[in-house]
């Protein structure tokens, strides 16, 4: 992503830059809500909740936890639990985002709902903290927006369309999250991690209640990261070509 | 679900978002920690695929699900866009179940 320094622009220029890479980002990114929303509502929980979610939760990758493990029949603290631990890399983004952006007091209250992904991803790049609040709030406000639009009419529509089996939304979901999932495997190690993972998981399907096998894989995480040495920053998404990502 | 655990996991991963942008960075910014928080995110997705696809109940069984999968990967490696994998995998297993 070319830079103000770079090439010479003016703000007014880099500004109306950032804000349309942002805008196409955040189209492309708030418009797969509606795949949550009938994701959602396939998975049993009331077009209200998957709304709910969409709006207070805003991280897609938990949203989509979260119904794929009451969808597989787990019990509801497990579902909580496995979207809050797929939550913590949020955690880290604002660590990285707060000083760039600078904010305190409300707005940094305000801000964190929007602290995803893709905000991050089209923030963190930036040379200064005005290009950075440009990039971090166009993004994050246009994704939140379209993605509880997108969520209400994905809901509606799956609510309408009577056992979700028939459209093979069960099998969609899967999908979805190997979609959430690819970028990452660009780095061999995660390809270890996520095999291991999935063996872990797929073991204990027949020994443990729903739900488990999935929070059980975590150990995998918790393992892999304690025991590698490799000196690695933390690895912020890149910015996202319009396929990838949630929030 | 009930509404107060659905509130209580939204409640959370807010917490979470409000911790990294109000917390001093040095208290969390451990390497170990970086690292597992790395990883996680892998972990997790990685195991519901697995589990996604894989399990009825407590038993693992090979069905329509493992073709849209396939769908899935392939619609990846063509660097096909987010609602085409994942529409694309339902529709596959949906003429799948047809037949």
């Amino acid at each position: 992503m070319a830079t103000a320094a770079d090439d010479g622009l003016s703000w007014p220029r880099e500004r109306s830059r950032i804000v349309r890479d942002s805008l196409g980002v955040g189209v492309a990114t708030g418009a797969y809500g509606v795949s949550f929303g009938a994701v959602g509502v396939a998975a049993g929980l009331s077009v209200a909740q998957t709304c709910a979610l969409s709006l207070l939760m805003f991280t897609g990758a938990s949203q989509f936890a979260l119904a794929g493990v009451v969808a597989a029949g787990g019990a509801p603290m497990s579902a909580a639990a496995t979207a809050l631990l797929l939550g913590t890399r949020n955690t880290l983004y604002g660590l990285r985002m707060a000083p760039l952006l600078g904010w305190t007091g409300w707005r940094r209250v305000a801000a964190a709902q929007i602290l995803i992904d893709e905000s991050t991803a089209m923030g963190v790049t930036r040379d200064s903290r005005r290009a950075a609040r440009v990039g971090f709030l166009t993004t994050g406000v246009s994704i939140f927006v379209l993605w509880n639009a997108a969520t209400l009419v994905g809901a509606l529509a799956g609510a309408s369309l009577g056992d979700p089996r028939t459209y093979g939304l069960d099998a969609a979901v899967g999908a979805a999250f190997l979609a959430l999932l690819w970028p990452r495997l660009h780095d061999p190690a995660n390809r270890v991690v996520a095999v291991a993972a999935a063996g872990v998981a797929l073991g204990l399907v027949p020994l443990t209640p729903a739900g488990v096998p999935v929070l059980a894989a975590g150990g995998v995480a918790l393992l892999a990261g304690a025991l590698s040495r490799r000196p690695d920053a933390t690895e912020i998404p890149e910015p996202p070509e319009p396929r990838e990502g949630t929030p | 679900m009930t509404w107060t655990v659905l509130l209580l996991a939204c409640a959370g991963c807010y917490l979470l978002k409000l911790a990294g942008m109000a917390v001093p960075a040095r208290l969390l910014d451990h390497p170990v920690v970086e690292r597992v928080a790395d990883r996680i995110p892998v972990a997790l997705l990685a195991a519901l695929v697995a589990v996604q696809v894989f399990a009825a109940g407590t038993t693992l069984v090979v069905d329509a699900r493992l073709a849209a999968l396939g769908f899935a990967v392939v619609a990846l490696l063509l660097r096909a866009p987010f609602l085409v994998v994942v529409f694309g995998a339902a529709l596959v297993a949906a003429l799948l179940r047809l037949a």
